[in-house]
């Protein structure tokens, strides 16, 4: 069975980001950039499967503009077989990296596609789902739980109100959550190897797709601030202060 | 032309979500459809009927439909889509799992987490975690938007009732995707979503004993709903469906008590909007100070105990 995993390059997730003075959005210049927490989540597993003997290649995809070719060094230092990059400039939207993989699914024919949930810089929430329609294909989102069979595979979902398990009929799209592994870090030989792996470069064009965003971005702004209050000095002044000035108990 | 509301509920009532949803389908104006897809629903869709504002309510109900399976009800939503321009539903783990694939179907670019509808094309969205706002405007023939409900006050519930029109279920999508089982946590606590007070634990807790032992008491006493940061969910301390932030829940009730959690940008960006924000902490320079509004430097397995007897 070959797995599919679609990667982003994102700003990482320990830096503090900025907007940018004018409005037009968020400063990216000099800024560390690592692969979608979420999307590490998708390798890991991706990469589970096959040290289980569930899966016999993983393909890492990754969107994006040159340097996402190091995101998709990580893919294969984590263990994937080999990858693809579609080199797009600028921002792209979920509408259109679903129609890009499914050029991609119909060149490599995969049985699973795993994706991170969403993307942490435009955390949209909405690309695999969107594979998934445009494929035809079973939906399992949220996932905390994979357990991969021959024709379907059960998936425990993180839901509002607990966990949900369902049955998806394969090929089927699989979007990971938090708890759905944890993900290794590269070894120093692995990360050696993953320079050797095979790496092709595509692009939209090659799939026929146009990646023109839908949306037009008017604004981006810092959020209102809320400012620090007051430090209290214990439970009898606390209880005090939220019933006679904040009124809230 | 007209809104569709794609409602959240259980089949046996309807979510709270749903008529703060409505609120942001009234501000972007038009004739208003509420759909309950489902099963053995006729009493939510009833409730929905009396929402303020509602022209229709469209009831289908079907086996594929009980659990709202992603395929089936995209599906049943794309055949309904010729008769709205708008088509929405609150920002649940339901409403994310399905609308995508309408979108999509409908080859639409998606708005997600709209928190304040600018004009009728135009919405404003937290990105990067919430630490900034995108307005964006949307240039295709239908919008497709996802309601961040904590942004919107909710609709009245006690109106004249709509007309409630039942459709067939129809069994496209249907065969790719099969329901098993839900393992909900069962607790009498108010929902964390509609909560007014929030109890919230972070990894100073230190287990899932501890935890339960000195936030219930608490809990208990304010009637209060508990939540948990992303790291007690991680080490186990609590369930993952308490976890306030980013990628867990965005909550903002009257009152928010963050014990024992640091306040990494992630967990600020789930509560941030509540109103009054209580932060009880052994680290005085913890980032959870800089948004709260009373602050207790201190240990929580003394001060928690103490609330809890002093209320």
């Amino acid at each position: 069975m070959k797995v599919l995993v679609p990667v982003k390059r994102v700003v990482d997730y320990n830096v503090k980001i900025r907007v940018k003075a004018d409005g037009t959005g968020v400063d990216l210049a000099n800024v560390k950039m690592s692969m979608n927490p979420f999307d590490e989540i998708a390798v890991e597993e991706a990469v589970r499967l096959k040290e289980a003997g569930k899966a016999n290649e993983v393909v890492a995809v990754s969107i994006g503009p040159a340097q996402a070719q190091e995101t998709l060094r990580t893919a294969l230092a984590m263990g994937a077989d080999r990858a693809i990059l579609i080199t797009v400039d600028g921002p792209i939207e979920p509408l259109s990296v679903a129609k890009l993989l499914k050029g991609v699914v119909a060149d490599e024919n995969p049985n699973l596609v795993i994706l991170g949930k969403q993307a942490i810089d435009d955390d949209a929430n909405q690309t695999g789902q969107m594979l998934s329609a445009l494929l035809g294909w079973s939906q399992a989102t949220f996932a905390s739980e994979l357990d991969l069979g021959d024709t379907t595979a059960k998936v425990t979902r993180e839901v509002d109100g607990g966990l949900q398990a369902i049955e998806v009929t394969l090929p089927a799209i699989v979007t990971a959550d938090l708890r759905l592994n944890e993900p290794r870090y590269a070894s120093l030989p692995n990360i050696m190897k993953a320079k050797k792996k095979p790496l092709e470069t595509r692009t939209p064009d090659d799939f026929g797709v146009t990646v023109s965003p839908r949306l037009r971005v008017i604004r981006v702004e810092e959020p209102a601030g809320r400012t620090a209050g007051i430090k209290v000095a214990g439970v009898t002044d606390l209880i005090e202060k939220l019933k006679a000035e904040a009124g809230v108990i | 032309m007209a809104i569709l509301l794609f409602a959240e509920h259980d089949n046996q009532s309807l979510s709270d979500q749903t008529a703060k949803a409505l609120s942001a389908a009234s501000l972007i104006g038009g004739d208003i459809d509420i759909l309950i897809a489902g099963k053995n629903a006729g009493s939510v869709a009833d409730a929905a009927a009396k929402l303020s504002g509602v022209r229709n309510v469209i009831l289908a109900e079907g086996d594929t439909l009980e659990h709202r399976l992603a395929e089936p009800t995209a599906a049943l939503i794309v055949n309904l889509s010729g008769d709205y321009d708008t088509i929405l539903a609150p920002a649940t783990t339901t409403g994310k799992n399905v609308l995508p694939r309408v979108a999509a179907l409908l080859d639409v670019m998606q708005v997600s987490d709209v928190i304040e509808v600018v004009s009728p094309d135009t919405f404003k969205r937290p990105i990067y975690a919430g630490n900034a706002i995108e307005t964006v405007q949307t240039t295709d023939a239908t919008r497709i938007l996802t309601i961040r409900t904590t942004s919107f006050a909710a609709a009245t519930g006690d109106n004249a009732p709509a007309p409630i029109k039942t459709i067939d279920a129809g069994s496209d999508g249907t065969g790719l995707s099969t329901f098993l089982e839900n393992i909900l946590s069962k607790n009498d606590r108010p929902e964390l979503g509609s909560a007014k007070i929030i109890v919230s634990g972070g990894r100073a807790l230190g287990s899932a004993e501890r935890f339960q032992e000195v936030m219930t008491p608490v809990a208990d006493k304010l009637g209060a709903a508990i939540g948990a940061s992303r790291a007690a969910v991680d080490a186990g301390y609590a369930s993952n469906d308490l976890q306030v932030g980013q990628t867990g829940k965005v909550v903002a009730p009257d009152l928010y008590i963050a014990c024992g959690i640091s306040g990494a940008i992630q967990h600020l960006a789930g509560m941030k909007d509540s109103k009054i924000i209580v932060a009880i902490n052994t680290d005085e320079d913890a980032p959870i100070f800089q948004v709260a509004d009373y602050g207790i430097v201190g240990d929580l397995f003394d001060i928690l105990p103490e609330l809890e007897r002093q209320l």
